[in-house]
C-alpha cells in the first residue's frame, strides 16, 4: 500500500488516502471513543437509570397513596355502618324500655290504685264498725234510760243492760 | 478556494480535487493540513460538549444536558436498541463515538472560517468503515465461532446447492469487500461531492462579479444565492450520512449476531 500513498501525497487522486490522515484519524477516533466510553456514555446512562427510578418510585408512590386511601374509605364505611348499627341498636334499645318504664309504670299505678281503694275501704269498714259499735252503744243507752223511764226500773247494771240492747236488737235486725 | 477563484482570470477554472489537497496550515508536515486539524479540533469540541453536558447525570436536566441526551439517546435507542436488540448496550459507545464524529466533522463543512468536510478525505472514511469492519466480525467469530460463522457467509443455509456457485463469491464479496468500501465510499462521496457543489457555485459567483461583462454581473447573486441554498442542502446531507454510516454499522453488527442471516 505504502507506494499508492506515496503517490497520493504527490497526485491528487481523491480514493488514495494520506498516510498521516489514516493515523491522525485513527487516533483521533480512538480516542474519542475512550472519553465516550469511560466519561459520557456512563453518566448518561446513570441519568437515565436515575430518571426510571424516579418514576417509577413516583408511581409506586401514588399507588401506596390511592392504597391508603382505598382501605381508609372502606374503614371509613365500615366505621360508619357500626355507628348505623350501634344508634339503630340504641333506638331499639329505648323502645324497650320505653315500653318497659310504661309497663312498670301502669302496673304501680294499679298497685297504687288498688292499695288506696283497700285502704279506703278498710277505713269504710272500720268507720263503719265504729259507727256502729257506737251507735250501738248510744241506742243501748239512750234505750235503755228510756225504758228505764218508763219503766222506773234502773237497769244500770251493765251486763244486763247490754243483754237487753243485744236482744233488742236482734229481734229488730230479725223483723227486718 | 481562493485559489482557484481568480478574479481577472483569462477564464473561469472550475474547482477540481486539487482543491481538497490544501496546503499545511502551518510548518511542512502533513500533519498540519486542514482536515486533519479539523478532525482533531472535532474531537476535542465533542468531548468537552459531552462531557460537560452529562457531567451532571441529573434526574431533571439542564438545557444543556437534554440537548446531549437527545443527541446520546438517539443513536442509543432509535439506532442501538432498535437494530441490534438485547445486546445492544455493549456497541453503544462505538455507534454513539462515530455519530458525533462523523456528524461533527461533516458539519464543519459548512461551519464559517472552518467550512472543509474532513469527510471528503477519503483516509478518514476507510479508518472508519475499518473500525466498523473489525467489529462486526469480530462479533460474529466470537458468538458464532470463525468456523461456522465463515461458513453462514459463505453457504447460506436453505439454498439449493447449484445456487452457491453464484451466491458463495457474492456473498464473500459482500462480505469483505463491498460492505467496507460502500461504508467509506459514500460517506466520502457525499461529502466530496457536495464541497465540491458549494465550491461550483461560490467561486462562480465570485467569477461573475469580477466579470466586465455587466449580464455577469447581474448573474452572479443568484449563483450566490444558490450557494447558501446549496449549505442548507448540504446540512440536511452531512446529518443523513452520519446517521447512515451508523445504522449501517448496527445493521451489521445486528446481523453478526444473528444466527443465521
Amino acid at each position: 500500500m505504502s507506494p499508492l500513498i506515496r503517490l497520493s501525497e504527490e497526485a491528487a487522486n481523491p480514493l488514495i488516502p494520506h498516510t498521516a490522515e489514516l493515523i491522525v484519524g485513527t487516533i483521533a477516533f480512538i480516542l474519542l471513543f475512550l472519553v465516550m466510553r469511560s466519561k459520557v456514555v456512563p453518566m448518561f446512562e446513570k441519568a437515565f437509570a436515575l430518571r426510571t427510578e424516579a418514576i417509577q418510585g413516583g408511581m409506586e408512590k401514588a399507588e401506596k397513596a390511592q392504597r391508603d386511601a382505598e382501605q381508609a374509605l372502606t374503614e371509613y364505611t365500615a366505621q360508619l355502618a357500626d355507628a348505623r348499627g350501634e344508634a339503630q341498636k340504641i333506638r331499639e334499645d329505648a323502645r324497650v324500655q320505653g315500653v318497659a318504664i310504661i309497663e312498670e309504670l301502669r302496673t304501680k299505678a294499679q298497685e297504687e290504685a288498688a292499695r288506696i281503694t283497700e285502704l279506703a275501704t278498710a277505713s269504710i269498714e272500720a268507720e263503719r264498725q265504729a259507727a256502729i259499735k257506737a251507735l250501738r252503744t248510744e241506742v243501748g243507752t239512750l234505750a235503755t234510760e228510756l225504758a228505764s223511764k218508763i219503766v222506773g226500773e234502773a237497769l244500770d247494771d251493765q251486763v244486763r243492760q247490754s243483754r237487753i240492747v243485744d236482744r233488742f236488737l236482734d229481734d229488730l235486725e230479725k223483723s227486718n | 478556494m481562493s485559489q482557484i477563484a481568480a478574479p481577472a482570470g483569462p477564464g473561469y477554472e472550475p474547482p477540481s480535487t486539487a482543491d481538497f489537497n490544501l496546503p499545511p496550515v502551518f510548518g511542512d508536515s502533513l500533519y498540519t493540513t486542514k482536515p486533519v486539524l479539523l478532525v482533531l479540533l472535532s474531537i476535542v469540541v465533542i468531548s468537552i460538549f459531552f462531557i460537560i453536558a452529562s457531567r451532571k447525570a441529573a434526574v431533571v436536566p439542564s438545557k444543556l444536558q437534554f440537548s446531549g441526551e437527545m443527541v446520546y439517546g438517539f443513536v442509543r435507542n432509535n439506532i442501538g436498541q432498535e437494530i441490534i436488540g438485547h445486546e445492544f448496550m455493549r456497541f453503544v459507545p462505538f455507534l454513539f463515538t462515530l455519530f458525533t464524529f462523523v456528524l461533527v466533522n461533516n458539519i464543519f463543512g459548512i461551519v464559517p472560517l472552518l467550512q472543509f468536510p474532513a469527510m471528503s478525505h477519503v483516509a478518514f472514511p476507510y479508518v472508519l468503515a475499518l473500525f466498523t469492519f473489525v467489529i462486526f466480525h469480530w462479533v460474529g467469530i466470537k458468538k458464532q465461532g470463525l468456523g461456522k460463522y465463515l461458513k453462514g457467509i459463505a453457504f447460506m443455509p436453505d439454498v439449493p446447492k447449484a445456487v452457491y456457485i453464484l451466491l458463495t463469491p457474492i456473498e464473500i464479496a459482500t462480505f469483505f469487500l463491498v460492505r467496507p468500501l460502500t461504508l467509506s465510499l459514500r460517506l466520502f462521496a457525499n461529502m466530496f461531492a457536495g464541497h465540491l457543489l458549494l465550491l461550483v457555485f461560490i467561486t462562480g459567483g465570485d467569477y461573475m462579479i469580477h466579470d466586465t461583462n455587466l449580464f455577469m454581473k447581474i448573474l452572479a447573486p443568484f449563483s450566490f444565492a444558490m450557494g447558501i441554498g446549496m449549505t442548507f442542502f448540504e446540512l440536511m446531507v452531512q446529518c443523513l450520512q452520519a446517521y447512515i454510516i451508523t445504522l449501517l454499522t448496527a445493521l451489521f453488527i445486528a446481523g453478526a449476531l444473528a444466527d443465521e442471516h
